[in-house]
């Protein structure tokens, strides 16, 4: 009994390291004061992130990506909003065949995606934009943002919009007043979960992208060049940094909405 | 007594093949405390529920106050409901969860303030208004839904199962406090409960209702003394049942053939729910005696103990009467000097034509 | 009320009336552009002509040419494995965020799995070339304790490299539908296995076990099927004999400029995965089954 217990924690503690090797490694490069990413460690600099901030092209893709995060994570957090309310509280036709549908991109291998909306792009005769890659990564976000949205609106006991519907109050005040509200937490979730992604997407962005590159699409054509490779390390870090800080204000109001709804907080993220 | 409150006639309900109501017919007089009683399933909460606008009636008609019901939905309708999870609102205070509905009316804000007060007040809430309502407890939520419906001042409350959810104590001590409130307003209560005690307790009038249809409208006293099937007798406390064949009739009497008890003439009266289709008699358990030393009753009859129960202040036998296959149970209450019969021995049980229901 | 004014009151209307923008967008940014990716594959094009008549010439290259089938085999296999793999992994930390950990906890476990996931798709690849590399980190450690004397070179530019770095990327998202499988698995039915007298093997293999099998399923598939689809991956730590079916896609999209070609293998490539998913969900049912 023992025994097993500490080979089951032997195995965590490995899996754990495995897990967690590259997201160790990249902060150590990156204040690592050599040119060349290997070891042994030379010293440590902050140059590498100084170099950042004179890099124009970087800072224009930087530009890029935030403007695709940001439409993206408003229009496929409001696309989930909808589909969750709806397959959440009503029964309709065909309801689970067009839930799975919608979810399809949660598995579609993302080359499919790429491919097929380039297809589609040149064969209607439009330019590649910064909106051709907004509009697929709206189509691979909403998947994400209705499986967090789903939960918040299931945990909503439906009980409480009739109440408000019974005390006098019309169903669209009803909707801002009690379900939005209580939903909320998850909302900002969603918004924060779809940005991020949108953020870091590479394969659709790489089909997609016209002339102006995103920033993964940037890091892609630098990861050629090895004498850019400390400064991209340095790049990696702060996503990184910035990524989970994001997480984290996710996390938090998704416990938030818990402790408000009085619900008991039992599963995770996603 | 002027028009009734509520006027449901042919009333059905059907989702897809299942059909929750059928043929509802049923008055509720203004200013009464009405319970609809029932098994789960018996379509109860249905039938709340299309008082409330909740659900839409396949066919039939709901009057409310005078007024038809159709195509008015439940934010425009003269009623509240107590909704059995309570439905408070968690991110508003205990004041601001009274003040919803009168906010939806656009009241003036400090009519709202003094109204919230009061309603507060009125369920024993005092001090509680700026409380966040997440942390109150089962009672407390209770009564801040019954403040919320009630400040709106409606012409019916509707109470969907509201105490189902509190444990024992708290559920008799709620009881009689509603009873109170409900005097206290004047407002017509119309409470769906599985309870039968709950509803024996608390109401003016009750209907029970099995499979969608209703079995029998009455006050807890007739519902309980002279119930008109052999299944609303079962529901409504305990009953044992007897065999009978019906032999003739004659003007105000009928001549029945009991099982253990014979050849019987009782008058029409007893078959409370009709003469049709009766097979058997009822009696309640606390209608037949057991006698001891020198007591006589108007009848009586030899039995064997098969089974004793004791409860303290009651003792309930299960007796074994000649030509009956299944005990039948009498509850004695354990007077002083009383003593305790075991089981084999033998029992004289006293019995009268007058406490038999001829039943179907 | 005529039976179309009860019908636009009901829940069905209303429902599929909120849906409608999502759906809307899903049919025309998913739908429309797969059906075009089909059409499409059915044409030909030589350099810059496409020719728009219907052809099978794609689909016969692209199951007939040795080159296009070996790619194909080969990336079902590191798919395969990948899968195998990811599950594998992943099935013993889910078993111990759910049993072994506090409810307390286990949020803070998922949430501990997923970080690294949130670091940046391109750079998490480049630095596992990073740790397998010649001089890498793997290769450092191990000759700085002496096990080895040169560095190993099987371990990167491969498809051992290719399947490590590709499981470590999905290895969240098996964890996630396996965990939430075993958290429903009601804990009494185990204590019942228990008091019936199975051993903590038997009772996992009899009861545990089947019961989380839908998770592992989810796993499987969430694994499986874009795992196909990944080319950056290959082209950073694959060498030549590790790259994949989605390289010569992509290749044939942009480079090789014969898109035709590029969707009859695409389309190809997802009509293999879904069979294979299709026929492993169908031996597992069919092994629950008899397992009762």
């Amino acid at each position: 009994m023992l025994r097993k217990g500490h080979i089951f924690k032997w195995y965590i503690g490995i899996f754990l390291v495995f897990l967690y090797a590259p997201a160790i490694l990249l902060p150590v490069f990156a204040f690592n004061d050599s040119s060349i990413v290997s070891f042994p460690l030379k010293g440590f600099t902050t140059k590498w992130f100084a170099v950042l901030q004179t890099n124009e092209t970087l800072h224009v893709a930087v530009g890029n990506s935030l403007m695709i995060a940001v439409t993206t994570a408003l229009f496929s957090t409001l696309f989930g909003v909808l589909a969750a309310r709806a397959s959440t509280r009503f029964v309709f036709p065909a309801r689970r065949s067009i839930m799975g549908f919608i979810m399809l991109p949660m598995v579609l291998p993302e080359i499919i995606i790429g491919v097929s909306l380039l297809v589609v792009i040149i064969q209607m005769g439009f330019e590649l934009s910064l909106w051709s890659i907004i509009l697929g990564h709206i189509l691979i976000c909403t998947p994400f943002c209705i499986a967090i949205l789903s939960s918040a609106f299931m945990n909503l006991d439906q009980s409480l919009e009739e109440a408000s519907f019974d005390l006098g109050q019309t169903r669209w005040n009803t909707f801002w007043l009690v379900i939005i509200p209580l939903v909320m937490p998850g909302i900002v979730a969603s918004l924060l979960i779809a940005f991020t992604i949108s953020l870091d997407e590479f394969i659709i962005a790489f089909f997609l992208a016209g002339t102006e590159p995103t920033l993964p699409v940037y890091i892609w054509g630098q990861l050629r060049f090895p004498a850019k490779l400390p400064s991209l390390m340095a790049l990696g870090t702060i996503l990184l940094v910035l990524s989970i800080s994001l997480l984290l204000v996710a996390d938090y109001f998704r416990r938030r909405g818990i402790r408000k709804t009085g619900i008991e907080n039992t599963g995770g993220f996603l | 007594m002027t028009q009734p409150i509520i006027q449901l006639s042919g009333l059905d309900k059907f989702y897809g093949n299942f059909q929750a109501l059928s043929q509802v017919d049923l008055d509720i007089k203004t200013g009464e405390f009405f319970s609809l009683l029932g098994p789960s399933g018996c379509g109860k909460t249905t039938l709340l529920r299309s008082i409330a606008g909740f659900e839409t009636p396949s066919a039939g008609s709901l009057y409310i106050d005078g007024q038809s019901m159709d195509g008015v939905p439940a934010n425009k309708r003269p009623t509240n409901m107590v909704f059995q999870s309570y439905a408070i609102f968690p991110h508003m205070s205990v004041a601001e969860n009274v003040a919803y509905g009168l906010k939806a009316r656009k009241l003036p804000k400090a009519e709202i303030k003094t109204r919230v007060t009061d309603a507060i007040a009125m369920v024993g809430l005092q001090g509680f208004g700026e409380r966040a309502s997440h942390g109150l407890s089962g009672g407390q939520r209770q009564r801040v839904a019954l403040a919320r419906a009630l400040v709106l001042k409606p012409r019916v409350l509707l109470l969907d199962e509201p105490l189902s959810a509190l444990d024992k104590k708290l559920r008799e001590q709620m009881q009689s406090e509603l009873r109170q409130l409900q005097r206290a307003v004047g407002i017509t209560f119309v409470l769906v409960t599985h309870d039968q005690e709950e509803a024996l307790t608390m109401s003016d009038r009750i209907a029970v209702m099995f499979d969608g249809t209703i079995a029998q409208v009455a006050t807890p006293q007739d519902l309980y003394g002279q119930p008109c099937s052999r299944r609303v007798a079962n529901f409504i406390g305990m009953m044992n049942f007897l065999d009978a064949k019906i032999l003739s009739t004659s003007g105000e009497t009928v001549d029945v053939d009991v099982q253990s008890f014979g050849k019987l003439t009782l008058p029409l009266g007893q078959a409370t729910g009709g003469l049709e289709g009766c097979d058997a008699v009822g009696v309640r358990p606390e209608m037949l005696t057991i006698l001891t030393g020198s007591q006589t009753a108007e009848r009586e009859i030899e039995a064997v103990v098969s089974e004793v129960f004791y409860y303290g202040d009651m003792t309930y036998y299960d007796v074994r009467l000649p030509f009956k296959e299944e005990s039948v149970t009498i509850t004695m209450r354990n007077t002083a000097g009383r003593s305790i019969l075991g089981v084999g021995e033998k029992a004289r049980v006293g019995w009268s034509a007058s406490s038999l229901l001829l039943l179907k | 009320m005529t039976w179309f004014q009860k019908w636009r009151r009901g829940e069905g209307a209303q429902g599929l009336f909120l849906i409608s923008p999502t759906l809307a967008f899903t049919l025309l940014l998913l739908a429309v552009p797969l059906v075009m990716v089909i059409v499409l594959s059915f044409w030909t094009q030589d350099y810059l002509t496409l020719h728009r008549t219907f052809s099978l010439e794609n689909y016969r290259t692209a199951w007939t040419e040795p080159m296009y089938q070996y790619l194909m085999a080969r990336s079902l296999k590191i798919s395969m494995l990948v899968t195998a793999m990811t599950v594998l992994l992943a099935y013993p930390v889910a078993y111990f965020i759910s049993f072994r950990v506090s409810p307390k906890r286990k949020a803070m476990w998922i949430f501990l799995i997923t970080i690294p996931f949130w670091t940046s798709y391109l750079m998490r690849i480049f630095l596992w070339k990073v740790i397998l590399g010649y001089n890498g980190v793997v290769n450092g450690s191990l000759m700085g304790l002496g096990v080895i004397e040169q560095p190993l070179s099987f371990i990167l530019y491969n498809q051992n490299a290719v399947v490590l770095t590709l499981a470590h990327a999905w290895v969240p998202f098996a964890i996630l539908p396996i965990f939430v499988a075993l958290e429903r698995v009601d804990r009494s039915l185990i204590e019942a296995a228990e008091d019936l007298g199975d051993t903590k093997w038997r009772r996992f293999l009899r009861v545990t076990l089947p019961l989380s099998m839908p998770g592992v399923i989810a796993a499987t598939i969430i694994v499986f099927i874009p795992t196909i689809g990944d080319y950056v991956t290959p082209r950073l730590v694959g060498g030549p004999n590790g790259l994949m079916i989605a390289n010569m896609i992509e290749l044939q999209f942009k480079k090789a400029n014969d898109a035709p070609l590029g969707a009859a293998l695409a389309i190809s490539a997802m009509i293999i995965v879904t069979c294979v998913a299709l026929i492993f969900i169908w031996l597992n049912k069919k092994y629950i089954r008899e397992a009762k």
